[in-house]
């Protein structure tokens, strides 16, 4: 079957000062067939795009929390009234700090356990893949694509993970050792509703075979374009 | 002119990879009988002109938004004298 997607389906990507993965991001949109906008943080509107993606970096330059301050960007004002009307968002890395800080997403993202800034390739478990942005994927389906922060331990209180769990919020976890101490494995989790999805591994480097360690990340990207038409 | 000082600590059952290394650090340069070592922040909040119930408000409403992320950290709030 042939999958349905729609024509000039726009993904906002948005550029803080110290956003680094930006570019990539609007490379993989575009790779998967999307229209990528470019967003700016100063920004107090979202130039109609059908679908926002935060991305890596360093907004701010991480200073006082990562994410802390980007929160508080113009433009965040508009994403968050959008994700609450449904739209499809995507928080990679750096993005999935600014939506837990922005309370999008629960929980928080701390120092890595061994406080090493790690970069490796890493595999996952696609546990959730009814959200906007992993439909294209099977439950239990692995994935590698590359994981590289400072501060990607997940962390939530015991009752915030336990109801994760047992709604299926988790949509990916770690496979094999805990990279960072995320509590339970978990490298990206959703809102109830599925259309706010943030991970610390970053599927947008893992979109082409030239530049990554697999193509496994392109169904984010994907995904979110069948979101659209309601498939 | 008058300053308040807001304390941000993470919350106890919050992993603090960072106190761990200083708790590691401490009894390798000799300073023995340390168990636990916890790090946070301090600001301190330059005001002009009194300190009042409004303002402590005000700063408390900061505390909790922007100064501390209330899923992983507590924050106290105390007006320092001269």
């Amino acid at each position: 079957m042939t999958p349905k997607v729609a024509q000039g389906f726009r993904v906002g990507v948005v550029t803080f000062p110290g956003s680094l993965d930006d570019a990539d991001a609007e490379r993989a949109i575009r790779l998967a067939g999307g229209e990528p906008v470019a967003l700016w943080h100063a920004d107090d509107e979202l130039r109609a795009v059908d679908a926002v993606v935060l991305p890596g970096g360093f907004s701010y330059g991480d200073y006082l929390r990562c994410g802390a301050i980007a929160r508080f960007a113009p433009v965040m004002t508009a994403v968050v009234d959008g994700a609450g009307g449904g739209m499809p968002v995507l928080g990679i890395c750096n993005g999935f700090q600014v939506l837990c800080e922005s309370h999008l997403l629960p929980g928080a993202l701390i120092r890595n356990d061994h406080r090493l800034f790690s970069c490796v390739d890493q595999e996952l478990v696609v546990e959730n893949a009814s959200t906007a942005w992993t439909a294209d994927y099977e439950v239990g389906q692995r994935i590698v694509v590359p994981l590289k922060n400072g501060e990607g331990g997940y962390v939530a209180d015991d009752a915030t993970l336990d109801r994760l769990e047992g709604e299926g919020r988790v949509v990916v976890r770690y496979a094999g050792e805990n990279p960072n101490g995320s509590y339970r494995s978990i490298a990206g989790v959703s809102n109830e509703r599925g259309n706010v999805v943030g991970l610390m591994p970053h599927p947008e480097h893992a979109v082409e075979a030239l530049t990554g360690p697999s193509t496994d990340g392109l169904a984010f990207f994907t995904s979110v374009l069948k979101a659209s038409v309601g498939a | 002119m008058a300053r308040v000082v807001v304390d941000v600590m993470l919350k106890p059952e919050i992993l603090d990879p960072q106190g761990k290394a200083v708790a590691q650090a401490l009894p390798r340069l000799g300073f023995d009988g340390i168990t636990a070592v916890r790090q946070g922040k301090r600001f301190e909040l330059e005001l002009d002109g009194e300190v009042t119930e409004e303002r402590l408000t005000q700063i408390r409403h900061a505390a909790e938004t922007l100064l501390s992320n209330p899923v992983i950290e507590d924050y106290t709030v105390h007006v320092e004298h001269e």
